[in-house]
């Protein structure tokens, strides 16, 4: 009843004094969240510079030849970054191999057929496993499996395929314990966890009623996974198994202390080789020379390069996602 | 817009600030080589202790000690592989030999203890060119006569990053195998033509104790302290040599330090009875024409106060020092830097 006192002249004036600092406020906000976004562009546009940059006289000295070239020599100052490269798909790709059906697997147990007492357990127990410090995994990949692979593993499966065409050459000696196959190995443990998680989150935005549909037209739990549960959340497993592809691609330090660092490729698993993210951990302190760091930088727009492509490709694969929930719900 | 600029420039005055003055307290700053750091770090806080200025060293490696003696961020630069007289006269640089350190090549093998194993050079270049693969092989059982060496896949271990040890053992593999400085050559880090490769001293080292039938190299300290089983050297004069302390300055007793070369002498493969053949010093780099003089003339002031102390904390670390005369040559090389006049 106080306006009503006031000359509306007076209320108009009070009012827009108060509206212009509000619409300040908010100007103000605006740009500041507005500069907020502008510098993850500003980052990403200095990495790619720098990248650029740092690598140009690896890029000038050796061409597109670096792509597929395997030479690796610091003394001669010659660098080709296939194995590396090669190194680093290989062991993704065979990470992905085992974590693909065993994360998936776990996701289904653990939303259609484990008791629900135990749901929760398992499911905080895979979600702890996602947040070890990938250094650890090193260390326990370094003290535990490779010393065991070394011993009762690898002796006997080289020798068993010792005959065999092809195989003898995929698993020829010596056993070194570390290699391709171990980082593999290392790497699918870390990323099942990341597959499980997601998929579980997904396989539950699953209508019941669905389910429930095709369980009652007779359907069997396998059946329902394959027809009813995996085709409406494809988009959404892709996009968790791209989300661990593009850990498995840059993940460091546990591979380093696995794999063997040695920039060869051999037709054997068991043979020690490198990644991308290994080699350049190990060797870029002690780069001198003319073209050694800029080699090791012309491999980090590589990896770059790779895994901008997986996280993009991840992106449009959960965007896919969103808007298939969006438009059944 | 033109705040924040406004802001970032009073940032940016503030920090320059912060470097002045920390500048004119006369701290004394380096970055270099890792192998050296334990005994540095023990020197500075005994300095600290003894005249009250402080020495920040920063262990980056080599090659990143070198660059930033090269920019100037720094008083001294570390090295493990010495520079030639080139890059130290077109740098403006000057070297100096601070202890002696060296390689052991480390083995596990089931039922061969500490010391057990003899090696020689040409054996050890043909291990790590893969042309020796088994422990049986004749090579090493002529060496070992008295050895049971099992018929076991041979394993190579090495540094996967670029290091003065490394340099140090293929220096010394190239001076006994030819095939290896034609194939392989030298530096601080090489295309090895076999076996796997670890970061780092440790890195090696758990290699080596996890992997059964494997042979790698680390540093002589290393060894020491952690007790690993080393195999023995036969020397330039084919005698049997065990890594110590003796050895070690054995292999400098001999070398050359008239400092024509910059100091630079590598004292792998050298002469004498009692010489273990994979030895090598550790160096540090300052500017003869600094842009801070006092900067580096209190650098230089702290290895004065190491070379004429420090012989008993570095001997402490397993490292060896260098005899009094010729660490004396050293510090009357030290004239040729500016502002420095005898530490006066």
């Amino acid at each position: 009843m106080v306006d009503a006192a006031l000359s509306p002249h007076a209320t108009l004036a009070l009012n827009s004094a108060r509206l212009r600092r509000a619409l300040r406020a908010d100007q103000i906000f605006q740009r500041l969240t507005f500069c907020c976004a502008l510098l993850v562009l500003v980052i990403f546009a200095g990495i790619i510079w720098a990248l650029v940059d740092g690598a140009l006289p690896a890029i000038r000295a050796f061409g597109f030849a670096f792509l597929w070239t395997e030479v690796w020599n610091p003394v001669t100052e010659r660098f080709g970054g296939l194995a590396p490269i090669a190194g680093t798909l290989i062991t993704s790709f065979l990470a992905m191999l085992v974590a693909i059906p065993v994360g998936i697997g776990i996701a289904i147990f653990l939303t259609e057929i484990c008791p629900r007492p135990l749901r929760r357990p398992i499911g905080i127990a895979i979600e702890l496993l996602a947040g070890i410090p990938s250094i650890i995994y090193g260390i326990w990949g370094l003290f535990v499996l490779a010393p065991m692979l070394q011993q009762s593993v690898m002796p006997p499966v080289i020798d068993a395929f010792a005959g065999i065409p092809v195989l003898s050459s995929l698993f020829a000696g010596p056993p070194y314990g570390i290699g391709i196959f171990t980082a593999a190995l290392i790497l699918s443990i870390m990323t099942i966890p990341f597959i499980s998680a997601i998929t579980r989150d997904v396989f539950e935005t699953v209508p019941p009623v669905l389910k429930e549909a095709a369980y009652g037209l007779g359907a069997t739990t396998w059946e329902v996974l394959w027809n009813v549960v995996l085709p409406y959340t494809r988009g959404g497993v892709v996009g968790g198994i791209m989300l661990a592809l593009g850990r498995a691609l840059g993940e460091t330090m546990a591979v380093t202390f696995v794999i063997g660092n040695a920039h060869r490729i051999s037709a054997s698993l068991f043979a020690p080789g490198t990644t991308i993210s290994a080699a350049i951990a190990n060797e870029f302190t002690e780069a001198i020379g003319e073209l050694y760091l800029p080699a090791l930088v012309e491999l980090g727009l590589v990896l770059f390069f790779v895994t901008f492509c997986v996280l993009a490709l991840a992106q449009y694969m959960l965007y896919r996602l969103e808007q298939r929930a969006g438009g059944r719900s | 817009m033109r705040l924040s600029l406004r802001l970032f420039a009073g940032l940016a005055g503030l920090a320059a600030l912060a470097v002045a003055t920390s500048a004119s307290a006369a701290s004394i700053s380096g970055a270099g080589a890792t192998f050296p750091f334990p005994v540095y770090s023990k020197w500075a806080s005994a300095y600290k202790g003894a005249t009250g200025n402080s020495v920040n060293y920063q262990s980056i490696g080599s090659g990143g000690g070198i660059k930033q003696i090269q920019s100037k961020t720094v008083s001294f630069g570390a090295t493990d592989m010495p520079l030639p007289l080139v890059d130290l006269n077109r740098d403006g640089l000057l070297q100096f030999p601070t202890v002696i350190g060296g390689d052991v090549p480390i083995v596990n093998l089931r039922g061969i203890a500490p010391g057990q194993l003899v090696l020689d050079g040409p054996t050890l270049a043909n291990i790590f060119l893969g042309k020796i693969t088994n422990w049986s092989d004749p090579a090493i059982k002529k060496l070992n006569p008295t050895l049971a060496l099992p018929n076991q896949a041979l394993i190579t271990v090495h540094r996967s990053d670029g290091s003065g040890t490394t340099f140090i053992f293929v220096n010394y593999l190239s001076k006994v195998s030819k095939e290896w400085a034609d194939k392989v050559g030298f530096a601080t880090a090489v295309e090895w033509p076999n076996g796997i490769g670890a970061k780092g001293n440790e890195g090696v080292a758990g290699n080596v104790t996890q992997t059964n039938g494997s042979i790698g190299y680390v540093e002589y300290a290393f060894v020491t302290q952690n007790k690993l089983n080393y195999a023995k050297m036969v020397n330039k004069e084919g005698k049997v040599v065990s890594p110590n302390a003796a050895s070690f300055a054995a292999a400098a007793a001999g070398a050359n330090w008239d400092g024509a070369n910059g100091f630079g002498t590598l004292l792998t493969d050298q002469p004498g009875a009692n010489a273990w053949p994979i030895a090598g010093a550790t160096f540090i780099l300052v500017h003869k024409q600094p842009s801070n003089p006092a900067a580096t003339k209190e650098a230089l002031k702290f290895f004065q106060w190491a070379y004429q102390n420090g012989d008993p904390a570095a001997a402490s670390l397993d490292y060896v020092p260098f005899p009094a005369e010729v660490k004396q040559k050293f510090m009357v090389s030290w004239n040729q830097v500016q502002g420095w006049n005898g530490g006066k």
